[in-house]
This record gives C-alpha cells, structure tokens and sequence, in this order.
C-alpha cells in the first residue's frame, strides 16, 4: 500500500457538512473543535466551489518539523498522528499548518488552551488499537477495524475519497476522463500549484 | 547535634530530586492498523495481523464504497 490520502472533488461537493457531521459523531469531537471543515470560496455567488478540508496527512508534515516536544509520528501508511501525553499545547503546529487542521479544545489541561486535537484519518492514537483509552483521546481506530474514514465513507456524493493514494487517484482520474473535466478546474489542482490548473483538460482520445 | 541533623534533613532533601519520574520525549510505539482492533466493531472478511489481507480488504471496500463508476457505469 502507498500512502493514505484524502482528495475531495469540488465539481461534486454540495456543502452539505455530513462529512463534518460523521466526523464529530464518529469520534465524538467536543464542542468547539472540528477536525474538519467545509471551505467555500465565493459563497452565494454562482459558480460558489467547496471543498472539506481536514488535515492532510503531508508526506512532509509542517506541524512534525515545527513541534518542540516531538509528538508527532507517521505510521507506516503515512498517516500524521500525534502523542497527547507529550503534547504541551504550545499551538506552534496550528501556525505551520497551511489547512488549519490542528485544533484546541477551550477546557482542558491548559485551560484557554487544551492539547492539540486533530483529524487521524480514522487511525486513532498511540494506545492500544480500538482500547476505551484510545477512543478517549483520539476518538475511534476505524483503520484498524478495517475500515476507511467515517467522513470519506458518508459522503453522499461520494466527492470526498480517503484512502490508499493510488485507488484514490484512480478513482478521481476515472472521473475527469468521463466528464471530461475536473483536474483543472478549482480544487486541490489548484492549492497544489499543478501545472493543469485554469488549463483546459488534456486526455487522449477525448474530444473537447 | 543541630548541625548534623540539619546536615541528615538536607541531604534527604536533596536525594528527593532523584526519585522524579524521567520526562523522555519521544512518541510511544504505536500498534500497525492491519493488526486490527480490541473491540467488536473490526469489519469480518479480512485476517487481523496479516498486511497483505487488511490492504486488499480496504481496497476492495474503498472501490465499492467510493467508486461509483464501477457500480453505475
């Protein structure tokens, strides 16, 4: 397996917030944090773009090279997770984070600020796999139950894919080549500073 | 006597310093996904422990999940 990863299809996003919904119900996430979120650019104008944004799991994490304690880990499918017993809420990660994913409970250990909560991809924490204490902290071990991210799997639409990057971009490249459009349009093409973006679609043997 | 007493007081104290729990940092090892989950909910279908069943079963479970292509051609 390569790396997991997630992709979100903006021409297929409807801004309906399940993922979010799934996500704080999954892992029961306190009032105040969101491990994800739906971004919409040009809201209530037509043509308005969405996508949900959660961490993304960089191969290389900024959050891990700016943490002053070490209490990130990558796990051996690239998966971004982090201790909370060496967490010391110092909120560095949150300013090296270009998503915004790291999040800070208001009540906790640090008062205004708490440890640092973010999205696991569904692969829980350093405690035992799918352990009471596990679930305390991180929420659920949906990975290691065999299955994939509760948000990727409630998506009505399916735009919002998780899972092994090769699948998923097989997935999302089946879809562009079908309607013929969708890599270069807004969306991740465009964050990622792809050569395509604001270009029209290049596939072989697809008339435009 | 006072002096050695106080003296016997304060290397005590002084020792205390070395029953302190070590504050290592460094993550704790953390167990594989494909080694699977201590409660009731692990998906049937693939062999808890084995890498190559755990990676097969969520491909195939993210292809009929997410891949409406291959459902609804």
């Amino acid at each position: 397996m390569a790396r997991m990863k997630f992709i979100c299809d903006a021409e297929r996003c409807i801004e309906c917030n399940g993922c979010v919904t799934a996500c704080k119900n999954e892992h029961e996430v306190p009032w105040g944090v969101n491990r994800r979120r739906v971004v919409t650019l040009n809201d209530g104008v037509p043509g308005e773009k969405s996508i949900s944004v959660a961490c993304m799991h960089c191969s290389d994490a900024p959050c891990m090279a700016v943490c002053p304690v070490n209490c990130f880990y990558k796990t051996d499918e690239g998966v971004v997770l982090h201790d909370k017993d060496i967490c010391i809420g110092c909120g560095y990660c949150s300013y090296a984070c270009p998503f915004g994913a790291p999040q800070f409970p208001s009540q906790g250990t640090f008062g205004v600020r708490g440890k640092m909560d973010k999205c696991t991809f569904c692969a829980g924490g350093p405690e035992a796999n799918g352990s009471q204490a596990e679930f305390e902290k991180y929420g659920r071990n949906r990975l290691a139950e065999g299955k994939l991210p509760a948000c990727a799997e409630m998506c009505s639409t399916k735009a919002l894919l998780a899972g092994d990057g090769d699948m998923v971009a097989d997935i999302f490249r089946n879809r562009v080549v079908k309607r013929n459009k969708g890599a270069e349009v807004w969306g991740w093409g465009t964050a990622y500073g792809s050569k395509q973006a604001g270009k029209p679609t290049q596939v072989e043997g697809v008339k435009k | 006597m006072m002096k050695r007493m106080s003296l016997i007081v304060l290397s005590v104290a002084a020792l205390t310093a070395c029953g302190e729990k070590a504050q290592n940092l460094g993550t704790k090892k953390d167990a594989t996904a494909f080694s699977g989950a201590e409660n009731h909910f692990v998906q049937p279908g693939w062999t808890a422990g084995d890498k190559n069943s755990w990676e097969q079963h969520l491909r195939a479970r993210g292809q009929y999940g997410m891949n409406d292509h291959s459902r609804a051609p």
